[in-house]
């Protein structure tokens, strides 16, 4: 949709924790590219890692435990892994912001959220404290809280939930970042604050720009919302599609699984679909395809077993790590060549 | 008695389940739809109000009315959900209705029993046919005691069973909910969230409960799992015909699971229909703004639904002040004149028997006149 180029890429980051148990793998080889004015979203279940592919590309990875182990994050041109922390401050906040799910334990409980939104402002910018201040008021304003003369003097708790996350909104665009990473921002909201939020986010999109990295496990939010995706499995990236066409055509069996075992609107038949088994433990996860013990197909394969997959393009803009993962193409040429062998494909 | 026609597809179902056990007197396990008064659990014009206590005498300076006035029925075999978005009141109905809390007026009739007067001895027999499975796994299971102890608690509580045989049972209810019996040693801890929630499920089970209230089953589960929940639930409502009270704010999955839904809105019912009615002809703007939240899944390519929901302005008033009049007329699109005065009645409206709806602004029933 914009072809302004790419602002932020993220190249083969893999991220481990070094715990008294072993090492568990949080990120492995994970790669995207968000655009200009672009809305990515990642999206899996949770431990899957998408929290800490954001908490990488911030460089806020909690050390010692914790470490980027391999991989480059480039963002317009810099490379961030290999920035000072000094360096990486002035990105931080200031051009990268980052929300997160819960806004009571994000804002400070002891501030009025007006000194928090100024702290933010003169972090970053050359401005006077009532300059800050006047900022701050506008700021509450374009993030849709009533009354901001007298809001901006109250406390976090005298908020409700969906008000405490317009502020940590308004406190990460104070700065007018290039990129804004949302880390499940509506999830410990109600539906209908819910969508208040996410229209806010595409009103101020609209507005500076920005793109914005958004974080969820909600399929529901993400068909509404995002332009691209990548869907996350146990550490990994299984597949990237544009948004509309993942949901039109999955193409990973655990793509697959997910949106068939949700429970929508319209959909009552007697049963829902379920995938096998659980999530697998970081510090246990099975060889080869992470996804095989509930893959209908990797269950009996010798490859998926015992080698992991590649993410690889199957159609420019497609990508999937599945040996056995065709689009409709892929899947019509294969019947020309070989009809039994698509047969089983189809399985 | 139940005719063939009049079945419905659950009991039918039940029914070749029942079969299939060789259970011969299938016609008195399936519930007759079709009599209104054989109720499982009605409730009627329930309140419960929290004083507010301030100062240093604990004056009691107002009242949070979390339920106020609320009546449903559900029948048994049934599933009625109860919706909404936090804080309506929708989890202070279920503690009222096991009297986890005192309720402050109304009536529960659970299988011809008062459960709001019923003494000691009443209420020990009333919590053996009534269960609760809760929200969240984590916080619902004492991680001190092994899952065996967890599930067998109340078999031991109840005195139905100890010994060789409380094993047994315990091992029997861990088999029915998808879990290995070796499983019985181990402590919660070493379970996945959904492993946990059919731990909880066992522990509500093991009673034989008639009636099962379920709290937010799977809303702390991810996505892949809660399918896998439902369809438990699902099943042993098949087996056992038991009959749920589901308390849940996701639109779709109460959908899915559930027969009649019902709409809270600060304390109070919004609207009651049978879900088919329900979702196919919401009347009632707080329901309809609901439906139009949840971000849905399109499978086909089409443009996406970006710009064309309708979004509700506002939050949930304090309960502690609550509006005047209707108590959604702050955020209705419709509000006018008498909705900020009055507070409308939950009134039967729409075309279809049972859709009942408390609000000024929908439409009137049509009331076809033979005569």
């Amino acid at each position: 949709m914009n072809d302004n180029g790419t602002l932020l890429s993220v190249e083969d980051i893999s991220t481990h924790f070094f715990t008294e148990e072993g090492v568990v793998k949080a990120v492995q080889d994970v790669s995207f590219a968000i655009m200009k004015g672009q809305t990515f979203a990642l999206v899996g279940e949770s431990g899957c890692g998408k929290s800490v592919t954001a908490l990488s590309i911030m460089r806020l990875v909690p050390e010692p435990q914790g470490k980027i182990v391999s991989g480059e994050i480039v963002f317009e041109g810099k490379k961030l892994l290999s920035l000072s922390e000094k360096g990486m401050r002035q990105i931080r906040g200031n051009e990268i912001a980052m929300i997160f799910q819960e806004p009571m334990t994000s804002l400070n409980p002891v501030y009025t959220v007006g000194n928090q939104i100024v702290e933010a402002i003169k972090l970053h910018q050359k401005k006077s404290t009532s300059q800050a201040w006047s900022d701050a008021v506008e700021m509450l304003r374009r993030v849709g809280i009533s009354d901001p003369q007298q809001r901006v003097r109250e406390y976090p708790h005298q908020m409700s939930g969906g008000m405490r996350q317009r502020i940590m909104i308004a406190m990460a665009v104070s700065c007018e970042p290039v990129l804004l990473i949302a880390d499940e921002p509506t999830t410990a909201l109600d539906v209908t604050i819910q969508a208040q939020i996410l229209d806010l986010l595409d009103r101020l999109q609209e507005q500076n720009g920005m793109s914005i990295l958004l974080i969820t496990h909600d399929l529901g939010v993400v068909a509404e919302r995002a332009d691209d995706v990548a869907v996350m499995y146990a550490s990994r990236i299984v597949e990237v599609a544009e948004s509309r066409q993942l949901f039109a055509e999955p193409l990973h069996p655990y793509t697959q699984g997910l949106l068939e075992s949700l429970p929508r609107l319209g959909i009552t038949a007697g049963r829902l679909q379920t995938i096998s088994g659980t999530v697998p433990e970081p510090l246990h996860f099975p060889a080869g395809c992470k996804f095989h013990p509930r893959c209908p197909v990797g269950r009996e394969d010798r490859r998926c077993q015992t080698v992991e997959p590649k993410l690889r393009e199957v159609r420019p803009g497609r990508c999937v790590a599945c040996w056995y993962a065709r689009d409709r193409r892929q899947r019509a040429e294969d019947r020309r060549q070989s009809p039994e062998s698509a047969a089983v494909d189809e399985g | 008695m139940t005719g063939k026609v009049a079945v419905p597809a659950t009991a039918k179902r039940k029914r070749r389940k029942n079969i299939e056990q060789g259970i011969s007197n299938v016609e008195a396990k399936v519930p007759n739809m079709v009599n209104t008064n054989d109720y499982l659990l009605r409730v009627a014009g329930l309140k419960t109000y929290f004083p507010v206590k301030k100062g240093l005498l604990q004056r009691t300076i107002g009242y949070v009315k979390a339920v106020d006035g609320i009546s449903f029925g559900i029948q048994a075999g049934q599933t009625l959900g109860l919706v909404g978005e936090s804080g309506c009141g929708k989890t202070t109905v279920a503690r009222s209705i096991v009297r986890l809390v005192p309720a402050t007026e109304g009536s529960v009739v659970f299988d011809q029993t008062d459960v709001l007067s019923a003494d000691r001895v009443k209420l020990r027999e009333l919590r053996r046919q009534i269960s609760l499975i809760f929200q969240d796994p984590f916080g619902s299971l004492n991680p001190r005691m092994t899952v065996g102890n967890i599930i067998g608690e109340s078999l031991k509580v109840q005195k139905k069973a100890a010994g060789s045989e409380l094993i047994e049972r315990v091992t029997a209810l861990l088999s029915k909910v998808g879990l290995s019996p070796d499983h019985i040693n181990r402590y919660p801890h070493e379970f996945s969230g959904g492993q946990r929630q059919r731990i909880s499920v066992a522990r509500a089970l093991a009673l034989e409960p008639k009636l099962v209230i379920c709290d937010e089953p799977v809303s702390a589960l991810d996505v892949s799992i809660q399918s896998q929940i439902l369809n438990l639930l699902k099943d042993l409502q098949d087996e056992f015909g038991l009959t749920f009270l589901f308390i849940a704010h996701d639109l779709a999955v109460v959908e899915f699971f559930c027969d009649i839904v019902a709409v809270m809105y600060m304390g109070k019912i919004v609207e009651r229909a049978a879900k088919e009615e329900l979702y196919r002809n919401p009347l009632h703007p707080y329901t309809r703004a609901l439906m139009s939240s949840i971000p849905q899944v399109e499978r086909d390519p089409s443009p996406s639904r970006r710009g064309r929901r309708t979004t509700l302005g506002g939050e949930v008033p304090s309960a502690l002040n609550p509006p005047a009049g209707c108590a959604f007329h702050p955020r209705c699109p419709l509000a006018e004149g008498v909705c900020l005065k009055q507070m409308p009645v939950l009134e039967e409206k729409g075309d279809y028997e049972g859709h009942f709806v408390a609000c000024w602004k929908c439409q009137k029933k049509l009331i076809i006149d033979n005569g």
